[in-house]
């Protein structure tokens, strides 16, 4: 099997179905097969799911470098699907958030106490700014979108960087003291971005002075 | 990979809810028709050595709640307790290796009775009483829990404080090797808390010894910690080894790390918010409340009461304070 097959038959079913284990092991501890959500499920989800959207932003964030350091050029094809977990996971944490933490599940009364909280709490305002950049990458993430956008694709695409410092940032500001674990967020998208930047200025000097 | 976590208890230990409230009228008929808790003979409280001992001559108070407790293990396996790390599950983890014993409280300061007493010592005076208490943690998650303890102002009482002790100032066991939390620096430690002289001395805080009828797990605060229910509960300081007399306000752990997100006072309140979050509203915990699907839905948020529902009996201790501000 050539490389683009092996891609496309083993490797991303495999990945695909990688991705999923963090949800599958929610499911699973919710029914006490796998372990257990713990005295407050809903927060436990809530944060799982937050945390593994955090994890595939800086995940897809780091297929690029990967894949220019490593000249395996085939790690480009995981981009969209590792991206669109991201969404997915964001989605997840949001709903959880919205329809269980919120109560949206038990009345629509919840809605003004949702809509305030967005507003009002800095930390809220910033992971929804994020959620919905994400909701406007996942949209066009699709081959037939990225056609009709043509160059303007990129030009919004290069939002993810952006979601994914309001999404650190937010992680950030919602901790209550200890914010050893978003710095370690913090610590791999400033490298992530950085050799971005460090590509961008050495591409730059031979031009300027050649 | 699917790993399966160990279950620490099964849940043919965790006592029901039914069980417990037979439990607890059993002990109410046997208070009355005993008829012994007239003044002047009260029962001794001991706190046995051993974990998970029962602890005896329980008798019940009037400022208990109706309300459900929770379950002794939502109670003992979902709570902060920095000193031994930042998750809610790393106290019950973290704490078992805690030497309890032997346990001394230091007492200290603006009274006329001072000195260093041997927990048991400590406890010897009193009677122990059980009650069941709303907890509201100032994350909004609040629990109901059934303490065991002894009223904070019996124990006031007994060393005399001058009249210049204007707040009673607790402090946490400093010790790194048993409290891995404290070689981190999330707070300073040792942790300390505090009450004004009339808060410490009114009816409803206890120093507690127990919870569900035994004696107080590690995880909780063991062997003596602090129950003010009106207030949030971080005020309610675990593991004491000291408690002070002191003419001046202390300054407290939590007021310490972040003053413009965690006040002295700490009254719980639902019109004065967090700065990050409500504190209009409260998830009540309780996993016991069904498994799967049924345990997201049926935990649903309540109002937050002023006072945590406790107005009628501390909100007078606040006349004239702007709440707003001393928040």
């Amino acid at each position: 099997m050539d490389t683009i097959r092996q891609v496309r038959f083993v490797w991303k079913p495999l990945v695909f179905a990688c991705s999923l284990l963090p949800f599958a092991m929610v499911a699973g501890d919710l029914f006490g097969i796998t372990g257990s959500l713990g005295a407050n499920p809903v927060e436990e989800i809530q944060d799982r799911f937050g945390t593994w959207g955090l994890r595939f932003m800086l995940i897809t964030l780091a297929v690029t470098p990967l894949r220019m350091i490593s000249h395996m050029n085939w790690l480009a094809r995981f981009r969209r699907m590792t991206g669109l977990f991201a969404f997915f996971y964001v989605l997840m944490h949001f709903l959880t958030w919205a329809i269980l933490d919120q109560d949206l599940v038990h009345s629509v009364n919840a809605l003004p106490a949702i809509a305030e909280d967005i507003v009002k709490r800095p930390f809220i305002t910033i992971g929804f700014a994020a959620f919905l950049v994400l909701i406007a990458l996942a949209t066009t993430s699709t081959a037939g979108m990225r056609r009709r956008l043509g160059r303007r694709w990129q030009k919004l695409h290069n939002w993810i960087y952006v979601a994914a410092v309001m999404g650190v940032w937010h992680y950030w500001w919602q901790v209550k003291l200890d914010a050893s674990e978003p710095a370690i967020y913090a610590a791999i998208l400033t490298l992530l971005l950085g050799y971005r930047i460090w590509r961008r200025q050495k591409s730059l000097v031979p031009r300027n002075t050649g | 990979m699917l790993i399966k976590k160990p279950a620490d208890i099964r849940p043919s230990e965790i006592t029901s809810r039914d069980n417990y409230l037979n439990r607890r009228k059993f002990m109410q008929a046997a208070a009355l028709a005993g008829g012994s808790l007239v003044a002047g003979d009260a029962l001794t409280a001991l706190v046995p050595d051993q974990k998970q001992a029962k602890l005896a001559d329980i008798v019940p108070s009037q400022y208990s709640t109706d309300e459900s407790p929770n379950s002794f293990m939502d109670i003992t396996s979902y709570n902060n307790f920095y000193e031994f790390g930042m998750r809610k599950e790393d106290p019950k983890r973290n704490s078992q290796s805690l030497r309890t014993r032997p346990w001394s409280i230091e007492v200290s300061g603006n009274a006329e009775v001072t000195g260093t007493f041997a927990l048991e010592d400590f406890v010897k005076p009193h009677t122990l009483e059980e009650r069941i208490y709303r907890l509201r943690c100032v994350e909004a998650w609040s629990m109901v829990i059934p303490w065991v303890g002894i009223p904070l102002a019996d124990i006031i009482k007994q060393f005399k404080p001058m009249s210049s002790a204007k707040y009673v100032v607790f402090e946490t066991l400093l010790d790194k090797e048993q409290m891995p939390g404290q070689r981190s620096r999330s707070l300073r430690w040792p942790y300390v808390e505090g009450l004004t002289i009339a808060e410490a001395t009114n009816p409803l805080p206890i120093l507690a010894v127990g919870v569900y009828g035994e004696v107080l797990p590690n995880q909780n605060g063991a062997p003596l910690r602090l129950i003010v229910p009106w207030k949030y509960g971080f005020k309610s300081i675990k593991s004491i080894v000291r408690m002070h007399f002191s003419e001046t306000r202390p300054g407290t752990s939590w007021e310490i790390a972040a003053p413009h997100e965690y006040g002295f006072y700490a009254n719980v309140n639902p019109d004065v918010d967090h700065p990050r979050w409500s504190q209009a509203r409260e998830r009540r915990i309780g996993s016991d409340q069904g498994t799967g699907l049924q345990s997201l839905f049926s935990a649903s948020r309540q109002e937050t009461l002023m006072f945590n529902g406790y107005g009628e009996h501390v909100a007078h201790l606040y006349d004239g304070l702007d709440l707003r501000k001393n928040f």
